[in-house]
């Protein structure tokens, strides 16, 4: 009997792994719930799909959905909480030929939109 | 962040307040005559101690109450709505007034033109109608398609635009501000997106806008902005839109909207989405999935740049 629990107690804690994910990436100064409000306020969804941002459904940019879980941004910059920030202010200045535009988005309010950004598994 | 009002229950100009309390006295009194008629009908069940006399309640409360009641109330209502600018003045006599805006309204957004007072061509623009505070304006309906209807329940009742037809309604602002209105009649995939804002000004700014929308977009002198012009005029946006000052894109018959002064205006799309390089950006690359089944097709063969040219160009042109 003994030796049978063991395997089974590995097996079930195994299986209760595969569900967990991880925490979402924290960015330093950014509160992922007025990120997703400002994601809104800025009308990202005229051009990205964003899950749980109303009205975010256009196919004119990359669908963010599973953001989180990505290596690059735009391609190229690593997906990571300050260049993401970086990317959001000044999209032009960090990839010349994007079609991404500098909407005019304070340094701030980016660090709440990368915050809300990885919650996005 | 303000948002525009539209609301029956916040009327702002002298017509809404009467459409309101029309609303309010039949609201309130409707309540009244329930809670009596609850009244009656709980004593009624309790236990009698006098003999109820049917007829006096058949004659009493079935047959005069209502009748003064009834009376009362058309004898105010048609007192009240004699009052109504459309009613008093007359169609015919309140299209004379000073100030007249032809709205015509499409599938699915408005075009909005005012006469140019030196007799030039008409003053175009899309999905805004600036008027000035205090001042009643008459606001000429048609439509180009199919039968639309204009809401602007802080300003006035309902009125149908109907294809072959001019139609009419005035609008009287009592307060500065800005006055979201819909498309109140179905119309098509994309009714519900068909919105429009009046924008009710002081009479100096209003005067000031007029001569900003007279003018012709001027030549911008940042090279990007160039390269923006010339995306324009490169991807044949004016087979569709005019731009006062763009050659070959001034002729005013284009079927979408007249983009002269687009970057001034707070929305786009007919109040889908406000005005910036971002969301006009989008608009362009896919207009589609942000108002599927709109006429305008989405651009194709514009480098990433181009596009965020253009967009910065179309911002600018306020």
């Amino acid at each position: 009997m003994r030796v049978l629990l063991f395997p089974a107690a590995v097996l079930t804690a195994l299986l209760a792994a595969c569900g967990e994910t991880a925490p979402p990436v924290q960015v330093a100064g950014g509160s992922a719930q007025q990120g997703k409000l400002l994601m809104a306020q800025y009308q990202c969804g005229a051009c990205h799909a964003i899950p749980g941002v109303a009205a975010a459904t256009s196919l004119a940019g990359p669908p963010l959905a599973g953001f989180a879980r990505r290596s690059y941004i735009a391609g190229r910059i690593p997906n990571l909480p300050d260049p993401l920030a970086q990317w959001l202010v000044d999209p032009p200045a960090m990839k010349p030929g994007t079609m991404m535009p500098n909407v005019g988005v304070s340094p701030a309010d980016a660090r709440h939109m990368a915050a809300y950004l990885y919650t996005l598994q | 962040m303000t948002v525009p009002l539209q609301s029956v229950l916040h009327p702002a100009g002298p017509d809404a307040a009467i459409i309101s309390q029309f609303a309010w006295v039949l609201f309130g009194g409707g309540a009244l005559i329930f809670a009596l008629v609850m009244t009656l009908v709980a004593l009624g069940m309790g236990k009698q101690t006098r003999a109820v006399r049917p007829m006096r309640w058949i004659v009493g409360a079935g047959v005069a109450f209502p009748v003064a009641v009834l009376s009362v109330l058309l004898a105010w209502s048609t007192w009240r709505s004699g009052q109504l600018t459309a009613q008093s003045a007359q169609s015919a006599q309140s299209s004379q007034l000073p100030l007249v805006v032809s709205v015509s309204a499409k599938m699915w957004w408005w075009e909005v033109r005012y006469r140019d007072p030196a007799g030039g061509p008409d003053i175009v623009s899309a999905n805004e109608i600036h008027i000035p505070v205090g001042r009643a304006v008459y606001v000429g309906l048609n439509s180009a398609d199919v039968i639309h209807s204009l809401w602007v329940p802080a300003l006035n009742g309902k009125m149908d635009a109907v294809p072959g037809r001019v139609t009419g309604l005035t609008l009287h602002a009592d307060k500065a501000g800005i006055y979201r209105g819909q498309c109140a009649e179905y119309c098509g995939e994309q009714h519900a997106r068909m919105a429009l804002h009046v924008v009710a000004q002081p009479s100096h700014e209003y005067e000031a806008w007029f001569a900003r929308q007279r003018q012709p977009a001027a030549l911008p002198t940042d090279a990007f902005l160039l390269r923006g012009r010339q995306a324009f005029i490169d991807q044949r946006c004016s087979a569709c839109h005019t731009i006062r000052g763009v050659a070959g894109a001034d002729d005013q018959s284009r079927p979408g909207p007249d983009l002269t002064h687009v970057g001034g205006r707070a929305h786009i799309a007919a109040g889908t989405l406000r005005t910036h390089r971002g969301t006009l950006a989008g608009w362009i690359a896919d207009p589609h999935s942000i108002k599927p089944g709109v006429r305008m097709p989405a651009a194709a063969g514009m480098d990433g740049e181009a596009l965020r040219a253009l967009a910065t160009w179309l911002e600018s042109l306020e």
